[in-house]
């Protein structure tokens, strides 16, 4: 089976700061499917995706992307064939959901014409009626419907590997739900390969192929989600325990 | 007072004189401070001693200024040309230092989503860092031209003529209606300019919250 991504033994550090942030991260994400890195604040999981698109540039090791080193790429090419969607800021205040979603076809040079059209199309994709949603800014748009918008503009270039940093981090969980239903549909569909960064397990279970967790920038377990849940290594538990407190608590008050 | 000493059309010849002086100096002032502001940002360790060295421009006094200018070559053979230096000196500041904090004060995240998605260096700056910086660009180039109407009234001390004519002659002679003749065209052309930049300044804004768009 091959590997859409590939992290090979992949660190980083700042120069000033000892404390490594990565550290010998090596797995793979197979094509068509969806791995969720998983870990706390401050694990380094968002290094690693950035690893992935060279926002950020790994200390040591290498990062493969469709067989080919990422380094050896040209920079721009691999950046707009990676769709990247993050956490609730990502849109721009002076464009139009329209604009804003053709910005990487823009950047392309495909003509006014064909751009619209095209955004139109994935603003319908994405569950946004665009007669009514193209023509608005990001502070006419609620919570959800900006992550509508920065997700069509992630699959604008066509491309097949998509980069999530918390893309729903920000969400109440009754629309948080709905779009974790909107992507894994969308996902079937267009057999993307995703790279997903989360705290939530939930969002993890939901959404993974492979759940992978990360503790002070080292993977701890790589696991289905099946495996994920009844696992008993202890970070993993404690992982999953951290997530069933209040179930647990109510569960307790109940029997006494 | 002696009734009315100057002709409207007088008025209105220097009216346009003044409005000259100022206008090409605002013009070199924004070729040069604009592009160094952007300059900047991409090498903030330059910012302090250059965005310093235009406050101490700043600093000067005008008529000093002006003095300094004179004996210079070529520049001195012509009055309007010193004005022109001088008044572009003065907008130096306000231009450059808002277009640094302007584009440095972008929300960080935006410009990496920019990079992160692909654009390159241009592109990011004239989609991104240019139309979000636009409307602080444009309120430092309204404060260097109200600034500038002002201190061009003391061009016509070196003969370079505007509005301050009319006030040089009416302190000289005494005549208070001379010096209003031209302080209050001066004035009202200041207005005037602040009232134009001011509606492109909120023409360019980045729609938001509180804002119609």
């Amino acid at each position: 089976m091959s590997a859409a991504i590939e992290f090979r033994n992949v660190g980083f550090w700042m120069a000033q700061r000892r404390r490594r942030l990565l550290d010998g991260i090596s797995f793979g994400v197979e094509a068509g499917t969806t791995t969720v890195v998983l870990g706390r604040s401050g694990s380094g999981k968002t290094t690693l995706l950035k690893t992935v698109n060279r926002v950020v540039e790994p200390t040591s090791g290498e990062v493969w992307l469709h067989g080919k080193n990422v380094r050896d790429a040209e920079l721009i090419r691999l950046r707009r064939s990676v769709g990247y969607v993050i956490q609730e800021t990502g849109l721009f205040p002076h464009m139009t959901a329209e604009r804003d979603v053709g910005l990487v076809l823009e950047a392309e040079g495909m003509p006014l014409k064909e751009r619209v059209l095209r955004s139109h199309e994935l603003l319908n994709a994405v569950g946004l009626e665009a007669r009514v949603f193209a023509s608005r800014y990001p502070h006419q748009l609620s919570g959800g419907q900006k992550q509508r918008v920065g997700l069509a503009r992630a699959l604008a270039a066509e491309a097949r590997v998509l980069l999530m940093d918390e893309p729903f981090g920000a969400l109440d969980p009754l629309t948080r739900g709905e779009m974790q239903d909107m992507l894994r549909e969308l996902l079937a569909r267009l057999r993307m390969t995703v790279l997903l960064v989360t705290h939530d397990l939930d969002e993890a279970l939901f959404l993974g192929d492979r759940i992978v967790l990360l503790s002070e920038g080292k993977v701890v377990a790589n696991l289905l989600p099946t495996e994920f849940v009844h696992s008993r290594q202890p970070e993993v538990e404690a992982y999953v325990l951290a997530f069933h407190r209040g179930e647990l608590s109510v569960a307790e008050e109940k029997r006494a | 007072m002696s009734g009315f000493p100057v002709s409207g059309d007088e008025i209105a010849q220097l009216t346009l004189e003044h409005l000259w002086l100022t206008g090409a100096a605002m013009l070199a002032a924004t070729v040069i401070a604009v592009p160094t502001g952007v300059a900047l940002t991409r090498r903030p360790g330059w910012a302090k001693p250059v965005i310093g060295a235009a406050n101490v421009l700043q600093t000067i006094p005008s008529l000093a200024m002006f003095g300094f200018l004179l004996p210079l070559p070529w520049l001195g053979e012509r009055a309007a040309r010193v004005a022109i230096i001088a008044l572009t000196a003065y907008a130096l500041l306000p231009i450059l230092r808002n277009t640094y904090a302007g584009i440095r004060g972008i929300d960080p995240t935006l410009i990496e989503v920019a990079r992160a998605l692909g654009l390159t260096d241009t592109q990011r700056f004239f989609k991104v860092e240019l139309p979000l910086a636009g409307s602080f660009i444009l309120a430092g180039l309204r404060t260097a031209t109200v600034t500038c109407v002002g201190i061009a009234t003391i061009a016509a001390a070196v003969g370079a003529g505007g509005l301050g004519e009319l006030i040089f002659r009416g302190v000289a002679s005494v005549d208070n209606g001379l010096v209003l003749a031209g302080a209050i065209p001066a004035a009202l052309l200041a207005l005037a300019c602040d009232g134009a930049l001011g509606l492109v300044e909120r023409w360019v804004r980045v729609p938001g919250p509180g804002s119609a768009a």
